[in-house]
């Protein structure tokens, strides 16, 4: 079973809703389809939110640095949105935070399908 | 350590898709012994990028076995075994520095030694170029 993105695209905003265990098999499909999306949209910003990653190991952190890169060569801004509190953990660990901001939402935990 | 409590030993083709397999072994076998969730937590994550590694780096461009073996000890200590028959480390040293990655194109990290090292008490890396790459984890599992 592979993983699917929930997205919304509102004015230059795209926010990518990820889900599920964010670990080097899933992080392909999830990579892919969230480029499509940028391709489609050409954000402004790109917000990444994480309330419904259940696991996370260093290939969302490698997701996390590769979008930043392509978001930065296209002139646009990246946003972590509503890490649970181990996946902050490990974005602090690799000093992601430096350069891509967190923050949290009010609705955060509330996605639905 | 001394007297072994409890051991599984799991030996699985290197498909990516046995990534989150080995990562349910080991929460399933530690929190069957009782262990602490945030060690649950920890070395779930160390033993998935122990293992990814032996699949991406080891098996890169081939097929073969990882063996990843959990051993519990009455004093509490958990010894974690991953282990490929792959491509080997040339330089262990090069390779567990923070950032250091042969795979930058597929945006790997380079941070799973580091992760593996902050989230385990002891980690030891045996390889040989040609032979293969032997990890082992040790973590003490109760509630300190
Ligand atoms: N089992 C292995 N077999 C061969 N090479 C390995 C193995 N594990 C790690 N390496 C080497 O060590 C490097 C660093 O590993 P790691 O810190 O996990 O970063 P990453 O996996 O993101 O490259 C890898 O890029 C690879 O060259
Ligand atoms: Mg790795």
């Amino acid at each position: 079973m592979l993983p699917t993105i929930n997205y919304c695209a509102e004015r230059r905003i795209l926010s990518v809703f990820l889900k599920g265990e964010l670990d080097h098999h899933n992080t392909r499909p999830i990579r892919e389809q969230t480029d499509i999306a940028v391709t489609k949209y050409r954000p402004a910003l790109l917000v990444l939110d994480f309330s419904g990653v259940t696991f996370m190991d260093s290939s969302g952190i490698g997701l996390v640095m590769g979008r930043y890169k392509r978001m930065h060569d296209m002139g646009a801004d990246l946003l972590i949105a509503n890490p649970t509190p181990p996946i902050e953990r490990l974005i602090r660990l690799a000093s992601v935070e430096r350069i891509v901001r967190i923050v949290y939402t009010a609705h955060s935990g509330t996605v639905k399908e | 350590m001394k007297t072994l409590k409890n051991h599984i030993k799991l030996v699985f083709p290197s498909h990516s898709e046995n990534e989150g397999l080995a990562r349910l072994a080991v929460s399933g076998f530690l929190a069957a012994e009782g262990a602490d969730v945030s060690v649950i937590a920890e070395l779930k994550t160390a033993v998935s990028e122990g293992v990814t590694n032996a699949i991406v780096h080891g098996y890169r461009n081939t097929h073969g076995l990882v063996t990843l073996e959990i051993k519990l000890f009455d004093s509490g200590r958990a010894k974690i075994l991953i282990k490929d028959k792959g491509a080997g480390i040339e330089d262990i040293t090069k390779a567990m520095e923070p950032l250091f990655t042969t795979a930058p194109e597929e945006e790997r990290a380079g941070l799973g030694f580091a992760i593996m090292q902050s989230f385990c008490d002891k980690l030891r890396v045996r390889s040989a170029p040609g032979k293969g790459t032997t990890l082992t984890l040790e973590k003490y599992i109760y509630k300190r």
